[in-house]
């Protein structure tokens, strides 16, 4: 696994390839917008049903990150759920792999703009955890310092010698780190977009996620 | 129904001066006939015999309701005949009443044809489909005696067609007595049409009209020779130019709408009498095509640059001179087109072929002495795709709670489907009602539930309008609405494909419509522009279709190869033929040539398997596959009809290694896992079949979450549930379509172990040309993932940031 190593606040942090996050110092895992449930919710809402092995695909990926980062420390940085009721509509064998997964962890969702309430997986939630210097939200905060965040599902284009590639991808300045959306089913917003432009400084940088982890300037 | 010419008939043939033909005569006389195939050219009062029995019958008793319902591929077909069936309908002075509906009829006009509807309606396959879709679709049609299918050899070739015939199960369902016609153009296989149209087992006779005399058909000689690739034929500007002046009317017809686009462009440059030319392909705006369709039949119009959107027989008039730029690829589309001239019955139809770059000289002179020879290219295509079902079983369940046995029993009535297994049909149901998927996740959402009485309905009744939505086959690939700027007067220009808009940054010029225009920028996903001045866009990149060469075709350019000399060739095609050959070899039947050469920092390895585009595409990807397996880092290929162009890292040397067929079939099947031509077959097959919704330009929103990555849904399934429906069609589909593996199949086995590779220090005449082709396909390996960390690197460092 080739992450992309960088500094935060004075903190040493990991971009994986996978599109999450790794505090090595804290055992620290973070992951951001799972969206589980997204498939059901539409057919719930009377359309197609699409293949539901998004849930299965995206505890696969955070299983494998777990395993490799031996991380004591989860926290899910909102939007885990797609809708309130996306929530029910879990398997049995979802609820028993995220038990497992949460077996002698530190497990923490911090709240986003999909999100249920309560939520009855075991877990602490939270509106934002803070771990000086950093702290972990959901929603960037323009005028924070040493954040970590989710909610745009950031992508990036590069420009290589055989054509361009869009890949999901963390952003990264000086302030804060914006995470790709790690659940399966989810789409991304552009760098370029112009919201993404007023947050990130000028040096800010994206790394692309895939087969290895592609740190370029950040495209605007 | 009578079966002989009512006097009211009679007598308007004598006021014209006309006698009706013996083929409009035996389709009156055969009209009790419960299907009816008429083979006839253009101008051959076709349509004419395929309504006379209908005008016949209503001449001579009062009918109430819809009499005959008439299905054409094309919208301005529909209205083109409306206005032909008028005026002897009006000069008879018969209470007959003519409506078309298609997309482009208001929403106002629809809703009164369902509640009182015409005696004759001229519609599509798309609008018929809707049609059977609503409640009271017994009602609409009540009545119903007749169906006219026209130019059904175009629709028996395609998914529209395999909708159109299971909309007519259903109705056949509804009227029982209803008889089928079916107007075809000259085709390979008349039986294969006849089973297509009739109802499973009813018999089909089939009536040929006179074919009228052999077209006159040449190749057009230039002064300068054709370029060494591309398909633009700039270069034959003059000599058209020339063509026109001396007829009355010509169509100019193209392969692909950026090639109708750039041909058109270039046409107006050269134009110093400013002759009245214009422009049709499907990508201009609806209006656009209607003004330049009036001017025709004005006879305003002195040529039409178009694609295949004027393949079908809307009647020109007097259309004297058809002229093909770039090489026809397929003969009995050829011959078509060649049909679109003189219209008049038993008068010879003139042709020029203009060949676009050398290689295609080749394949012109090929297609002429197939054309001569009536040597006609078909392949048999096979049942009924199952996605088409998928949404047939979705319309049956808007119209009314269905009965599976039935519904079953209805759908094998088409021919595609005769063969169609029970259990292929309910795995269709399983996938519409559940999913069908592996994992019964949303067992309490079904889509259709069946109720205690055992009839199938929607378990919520708002999803028909959301069905309905989603109707038809044809695959727009997502396109973007051109317009002028607000302040222009927002005129609309025509579509680009979304692709091709993200390429664009404000400033780029490009044509649509024959004119020059720059880009200002996307407004609620429309795209702005304002014209240019300039004389030197750059180009929109249009889809089209791109058809791959035939089977019969390519093997006849292959035995032409073989000749010791041309004689009907140019001296600049058998010098480039000769150089070819002394520098490498000539490509032979019986043989595979592989050329391996350095150029450009790059190794390549040129493989001429002539096995057609699709089939070259696919070689390809497996050739490339099984390069990333040998470590010789492949970076991407082209393909064209006739040969492959691969290049990448490393020198190939040993190609038996790379060829094994069973080493390749065995690829297939991974290689099947991840590749964009099966991401591309699969949306097509999902929008279908209705697991993806089409979206309509007006509800795409841009930015996150606007849409599911049908690749993401492809490869979750390859994952999880690989044996999943949808990915049986997609495979099927894909094996006779956009892969084609039979052809490369056959060619494997046609050059058995006899491959030659040939390694050279630098190009060869032959693989020149391929360095220009557009439609790189790049390799996901680990080549890119190298070139990707590097250009990563260069990034950095520029930036200080390394």
């Amino acid at each position: 696994m080739v992450h992309h190593a960088f500094t935060l606040a004075g903190e040493t942090l990991h971009a994986l390839p996978s599109g999450a996050l790794h505090w090595p110092a804290q055992g620290l895992l973070a992951v951001s917008d799972l969206h589980f449930g997204k498939s059901e919710r539409r057919v719930r809402r009377g359309g197609m049903a699409l293949p539901p092995y998004e849930v299965q695909d995206t505890l696969t990926r955070l299983q494998a990150d777990l395993d490799a980062t031996r991380a004591t420390t989860v926290i899910c940085l909102g939007d885990s759920f797609d809708d309130l009721a996306a929530q029910d509509g879990l398997t049995d064998d979802a609820r028993l792999w995220i038990a497992r997964l949460q077996a002698g962890r530190r497990w923490i969702w911090a709240e986003g703009n999909h999100d249920p309430g309560p939520v009855d997986l075991g877990g602490t939630h939270l509106a934002e955890l803070r771990l000086p210097p950093l702290t972990f939200l959901h929603i960037a905060d323009p005028a924070g310092q040493g954040e970590i965040s989710g909610h745009y599902h950031p992508k990036a284009q590069i420009r290589t010698r055989a054509g361009t590639l869009s890949r999901p991808a963390f952003l990264i300045d000086a302030s804060r780190v914006i995470l790709p959306a790690y659940g399966t089913y989810t789409g991304g917003l552009r760098s370029t977009d112009a919201v993404l432009d007023a947050l990130m400084a000028p040096d800010a940088i994206a790394v692309l996620t895939g087969r290895q982890a592609v740190a370029v300037p950040m495209p605007r | 129904m009578s079966t002989a010419l009512p006097p009211i008939l009679t007598d308007w043939f004598q006021t014209k001066g006309w006698a009706p033909h013996p083929h409009q005569l035996d389709m009156l006389a055969r009209s009790h006939d419960p299907a009816l195939l008429l083979i006839a050219p253009t101008g051959g009062g076709k349509t004419l015999a395929g309504f006379l029995p209908t005008l016949a019958d209503l001449a001579t008793a009062d009918h109430t309701g819809l009499h005959t319902l008439y299905v054409s591929p094309l919208k301005a077909l529909a209205a083109d005949i409306k206005r032909n069936l008028q005026t002897p309908v009006a000069e008879m002075g018969l209470p007959i009443r003519i409506e078309d509906r298609t997309g482009d009829t208001s929403a106002h006009t629809k809703r009164r044809q369902r509640a009182d509807p015409p005696h004759i309606l001229l519609t599509t396959p798309e609008s018929l489909a809707l049609l059977t879709s609503y409640e009271d679709a017994p009602r609409i049609f009540a009545g119903l005696k007749r169906v006219v299918v026209d130019e059904i050899h175009a629709l028996a070739d395609s998914k529209r067609g395999d909708q159109l015939m299971l909309a007519l199960a259903r109705l056949q369902t509804l009227c029982p007595d209803l008889r089928r016609v079916g107007l075809s153009a000259t085709v390979d296989d008349p039986a294969a049409i006849a089973r297509f149209l009739a109802r499973h087992p009813d018999p089909c006779p089939i009536l040929t009209a006179d074919p009228g005399p052999d077209p006159d058909i040449a190749m057009l000689t230039t002064d300068q020779p054709p370029p060494w690739s591309g398909g633009g034929a700039a270069y034959a500007i003059p000599a058209v130019l020339a063509q026109v002046k001396a007829h009355n009317t010509t169509l100019i017809f193209h392969n692909t709408r950026a090639q109708a686009e750039i041909f058109f462009h270039n046409l107006w440059l050269a134009n110093e009498d400013a002759l009245p030319i214009g422009i049709h392909h499907g990508s201009l705006d609806r209006e656009q095509r209607a003004r330049v369709e009036a001017a025709m039949v004005a006879g305003q119009l002195r040529a039409i640059v178009c694609t295949g959107s004027l393949d079908l027989g809307i009647d020109w008039g007097d259309v004297d001179l058809v002229i093909q730029i770039g090489a026809p690829k397929n003969v009995k589309r050829l011959v078509q087109r060649i049909g679109r001239a003189n219209h008049r019955y038993n008068a010879p139809s003139k042709a020029l072929l203009v060949p676009a770059n050398r290689f295609e000289v080749i394949e012109c002179l090929a297609a002429l002495e197939a054309v001569k020879a009536h040597d006609l290219d078909g392949e048999p295509r096979g049942d009924g795709p199952l996605d088409v079902l998928c949404q047939q079983i979705l319309i049956a369940a808007c119209a009314e709670p269905f009965d599976a046995d039935t519904l079953y029993a209805e759908v094998t009535t088409a021919g595609a489907y005769a063969t169609l297994t029970r259990a292929d049909f309910d795995a269709c149901l399983d996938f519409i009602a559940t999913g069908g998927y592996a994992l019964r996740a949303y067992d309490r959402w079904q889509r259709l539930m069946q109720r205690p009485d055992g009839l199938w309905q929607l378990r919520d009744p708002r999803a028909a309008r959301q069905i309905r939505m989603n109707i038809g086959t044809i695959q727009d690939t997502d396109t973007l609405k051109v317009r002028f700027r607000r302040n222009r007067g927002g005129k609309p220009l025509g579509e680009i494909e979304e692709a091709f808009a993200a390429t664009l940054t404000p400033g780029d010029t490009f044509l649509i419509g024959g004119q020059i225009v720059r880009y200002e920028g996307l407004r609620e996903m429309t795209v702005e522009v304002s014209p240019d001045p300039g004389r030197k866009p750059k180009i929109a990149t249009f889809m089209g279709t791109k058809f791959a060469t035939s089977t019969q075709l390519s093997t006849r350019i292959l035995r032409m190869l073989q000749q010791d000399d041309w004689p009907d060739l140019p001296a600049h095609i058998t010098d480039w033929l000769a150089l070819q050959a002394r520098v490498s070899r000539l490509p032979e039947p019986g043989r595979l040539l592989i050329e391996s050469f350095p150029h450009d920092g790059r190794e390549h390895a040129c493989v001429y398997g002539f096995a057609g585009r699709n089939a070259q595409q696919t070689l390809g990807l497996l050739l490339t596959k099984r390069m990333e397996e040998m470590g010789l880092d492949p970076l991407g290929f082209v393909a064209t009809d006739y040969a492959t162009l691969i290049w990448g890292l490393k020198p190939l040397t040993d190609a038996r290694a790379l060829l094994d067929p069973q080493k390749l079939e065995d690829g297939l099947e991974a290689w099947f896992k991840g590749n964009a031509v099966m991401k591309r077959t699969f949306r097509a097959s999902a929008t279908i079949a209705g697991l993806i919704d089409r979206i309509s330009a007006g509800q795409r929103k841009s930015g996150r979450q606007a849409t599911f990555s049908s690749d993401i849904l492809y490869d979750t399934l390859v994952k999880y549930d690989p044996d999943h429906l949808l990915l049986k069609i997609t495979r099927t589909e894909a094996m006779r379509g956009l892969v084609d593996f039979g052809r490369v199949r056959e060619m494997l086995e046609r050059v058995g172990d006899r491959i030659d590779v040939i390694r050279l220090s630098r190009l060869t005449p032959f693989s020149a040309p391929l360095f220009l082709e557009m439609g790189r396909v790049p390799v996901e390996g680990m080549a890119r993932e190298r070139l990707m960390a590097e250009a990563a690197e260069e990034l950095m460092r520029e930036a200080g940031l390394s």
